[in-house]
């Protein structure tokens, strides 16, 4: 007993973070997918859920809830403990790859000296859940699916992983935490020390997560829905959810190595102070939106549910702006690193997901040849290439006093011309192999 | 029991099933196979070796049921066969009874029914592009596609009531006037209409991701498409200029300018480019017709009790999605001996096996998209 309290002392602040995680991260995939149809919408000239609560702001818990209690179905060819447990697979991973991210200075559950190579790794697992329901469904698409899924996995988590090296050779370190230091040392992110690594992580990390326009694996308008085809109901979910905690995984990420993580622009720069004041400010203007909407809504129960969204985010604004207008060196001021930090870090992670949506919506689906070309034929040797890049310049800044300015510019500069011929040599091949019919 | 999954014996070439082969089942209840087509695919991996179409699920006996009714009763069945372009089923049908008989509708009607057939050619492309792009991942252009769409359907509705299953002609010419505003509302339509043309064309045509999944995909040379019989955009798209609007004018098409777009490649690409030129050219025969719709009577002579001579017809006109021919035998009853109907969709359908050979699975969806076929007039 006495041992319990002890480790509950010592680890309470970890436990409190993994909680919300497990607690918090279905809802708030619940309302990326909101968003994510809010957005759609927007793009389509149609205005998306508005039934449920004003707005449509109360469909992620209706989804939830219809989710919830659908019947459990499981095919009878199916490989039952299999079918069973790939969903858990899926959603376990993702939500462990979670843990060693820091949503600002405050909000980590572990700070692993090794933390990106254990994310990396973990992610990866993920892909068994997809893998394994897949086979286990016992059905072609869901095979297919499945199929698609491993090759493309493995294919673009090379690239990914290359493209995370250039980044990590930049900061020396693997820890979340001290990534993150190095680029408010540096006084630069890396997306611009970096461009093409940054690049080159966005589409492979939309391709990880399946995403369109590279989500073969579930496809729907060939393999109906790729390797869920046969799930239903909670089960579905649970590769629902998932599929978006990945996505959050993946722009955490990103924004962790290669957008300066929970800093500020110009985090260094003092004449940019006044940039502190742009959390509250932002809330504020969608408070006011809130507000504004409140009155035009059809019946009063959403009036009412919108207002008080509007107190609710006028709340948060007060207390962002809190810890700006105390005295210095109070202990409410001295909470401006922690807030301030996943306000950024949580705008940096949204932002990138809004990237994802919008390609989304833009692009028609590439071809599994095509997908696999791509990955193979540009992104590979360009990754390798780009981390060349990055260590010359190191070298050059390093051991020849070059600065930041001239050798960081050189060197992209030099791996955009690989790009180039790359692209050329892969447009010229793909006229003369062009995959067409009449050879069976 | 296991050993019951015979694969599919219709090709001679594909009685034994290979061991790394499998068969896959598409539809008929699957997102993309525009209705309810059955295509039963042979794969190896990802490539189709062999595929069969598998039709008839949406079967009504349309032919047989003009057996048992007037030539008049029979008009509004027509349209539930290529639902997505009632409009121009309806103009075959009507023709093809009016020569029938011997009569002609006048110029004020025929020149309203090359307006809402030309209308209803943009409706239905539009309709197409939106699920082919759909069908290749691209979500957006269906919601702007359906917008246009919408226009044009109200302009049905003004006009006679019905936006989908419209019957709007009668046997010897129209039964309503043009209403008040009909000239206003499609030049209002028409007129910006080659600016939205240009944006969806912006979206789709310059799009790295969109040429390379239709360019090369599902080539029909010319002499194959001669050979099966292809009309429409798949035959234009492989550079046969034939147009039925030109070849055999009927309605008002003699009276105005325009083009027949061709394609050279006879590829998903190609027929995707003829289909967007298409549209730009019915507009422009629109807003032709719209500047002087002459004046006159609506109805041509045609008596009450239609009771044609005995003998034969064959009518064909250009429907958007190819020709579409009324094959009508007469033995001189108020109801037809033989409604036979050529359906563009059934033709052109024939092809697919040909054209996916080679492709991928992800392939199969582009080309019964390109193809343009509506289940409801494949299977009648």
């Amino acid at each position: 007993m006495h041992s319990l309290i002890d480790f509950l002392l010592t680890y309470w602040v970890q436990l409190v973070c993994a909680v919300i995680i497990v607690a918090v991260l279905p809802l708030v995939a619940g309302y990326i997918v909101l968003m994510e149809r809010k957005v759609m919408a927007d793009m389509q000239a149609r205005l998306g859920p508005m039934r449920v609560g004003p707005h449509g702001l109360l469909q992620p818990i209706a989804d939830a809830l219809k989710l919830l209690i659908k019947e459990d179905i499981i095919p009878d060819e199916a490989d039952k403990a299999i079918f069973w447990v790939a969903p858990l697979i899926s959603v376990t991973a993702g939500m462990l790859a979670m843990s060693t991210l820091a949503i600002g200075p405050w909000f980590q559950i572990a700070d692993l000296n090794i933390g990106l190579l254990f994310i990396v790794g973990i992610s990866a697992l993920g892909i068994f859940g997809i893998v394994l329901g897949g086979w286990s469904s016992n059905s072609h698409y869901s095979l297919l699916g499945a199929l698609r899924s491993a090759a493309q996995l493995v294919s673009y988590e090379t690239a990914a992983g290359m493209a995370i090296v250039g980044a990590l050779m930049l900061a020396g370190t693997l820890s979340t935490r001290e990534i993150i230091a190095t680029q408010n040392d540096y006084g630069v992110w890396f997306v611009f020390a970096a461009p093409v690594g940054f690049f080159i992580y966005v589409v492979a990390s939309i391709a990880e997560t399946n995403r369109a326009p590279f989500d073969l694996p579930e496809a729907e308008s060939e393999l109906v829905a790729g390797y869920m085809t046969e799930y239903s109901g909670f089960r579905w979910a649970l590769y629902f959810l998932a599929e978006y905690t990945n996505m959050v995984v993946v722009a955490s990420i990103a924004t962790t190595l290669f957008l300066g993580g929970w800093l500020r622009p110009f985090a260094g720069t003092r004449a940019f102070n006044f940039l502190d004041f742009l959390p509250s400010v932002l809330l504020l203007g969608v408070a006011g939106y809130c507000f504004y909407r409140a009155p035009k809504q059809p019946v009063k129960i959403q009036k009412m549910v919108l207002a008080a969204v509007g107190a609710m985010i006028i709340l948060v604004a007060l207390i962002l702006a809190a810890p700006l207008l105390a005295p210095a060196g109070s202990f409410v001021a001295s909470m401006k690193a922690g807030l301030h930090g996943a306000f950024w870090f949580l705008l940096k992670v949204g932002l990138y997901i809004y990237l994802f949506m919008w390609l989304r919506f833009t692009f028609p689906r590439y071809r599994f040849d095509q997908l696999m070309r791509l990955g193979w034929q540009f992104l590979i040797p360009l990754s390798i290439v780009n981390v060349m890049g990055i260590g010359v310049a190191l070298v050059l800044h390093r051991h020849f006093g070059w600065s930041h300015w001239t050798a960081f510019p050189l060197t992209t500069i030099l791996t955009l011309a690989v790009a180039g011929l790359l692209a050329a040599a892969g447009e010229k091949q793909e006229k003369t192999h062009a995959i067409v019919g009449e050879e069976a | 029991m296991a050993d019951q999954r015979v694969p599919f014996a219709t090709h001679a070439d594909s009685t034994v099933l290979g061991a790394d082969e499998i068969v896959l089942n598409m539809g008929p209840q699957h997102p993309s196979t525009h209705g309810v087509l059955r295509v039963k695919l042979r794969l190896d991996g990802e490539k189709v070796i062999g595929s069969e179409c598998v039709i008839g699920y949406l079967h009504r006996g349309v032919e047989k049921i003009a057996e048992h009714r007037t030539y008049t009763q029979f008009a509004p069945y027509v349209d539930r066969m290529d639902y997505v372009a009632a409009v121009s089923n309806g103009l075959g049908y009507c023709e093809a009874v009016e020569k029938l008989l011997g009569a002609e509708a006048p110029l004020r009607a025929r020149v309203i029914r090359t307006i809402l057939t030309e209308l209803q050619r943009i409706a239905s492309h539009l309709f197409w592009l939106g699920t082919h792009a759909l069908d290749i991942g691209a979500l957006t252009p269906l919601f702007y596609c359906l917008r246009e769409r919408e226009e044009i359907l109200k302009i049905f509705e003004k006009y006679c009531g019905a936006r989908l299953t419209t019957h709007a002609f009668r046997i010897g010419g129209l039964q309503y006037e043009a209403y008040d505003e009909f000239e206003k509302d499609v030049e209002r339509f028409c007129k910006p209409f080659d600016k939205r043309v240009d944006e969806y064309e912006s979206l789709l045509t310059g799009n790295r991701i969109w040429v390379g999944r239709t360019k090369g995909i599902g080539i029909l040379t010319a002499k194959e498409a001669i050979d099966y019989a292809a009309s429409g955009p798949v035959i234009r798209a492989s550079g046969v200029k034939w147009d039925i609007r030109k070849a055999m004018p009927y309605a008002a098409y003699d009276l105005y300018k325009f083009e027949i777009p061709t394609g050279k490649n006879g590829d998903t690409f190609d027929r995707y480019i003829v289909r967007m030129e298409e549209m730009r050219q019915s507009r422009l025969i629109c807003l032709q017709a719209i500047e002087n719709i002459p004046a006159g009577p609506i109805m041509g002579k045609v008596g009450k009790v239609l009771k044609p001579p005995p003998g034969e017809v064959y009518h064909a006109i250009e429907a958007p999605k190819g020709e579409l021919g009324y094959y009508i035998v007469s033995d001189g009853t108020t109801q037809p001996y033989r409604v036979r109907i050529r359906p563009p969709s059934l033709i052109n359908l024939e092809a697919f096996d040909k054209m996916i050979r080679g492709h991928l699975v992800a392939d199969v969806v582009a080309i019964i998209g390109t193809l343009d076929i509506v289940l409801g007039e494949v299977d009648r």
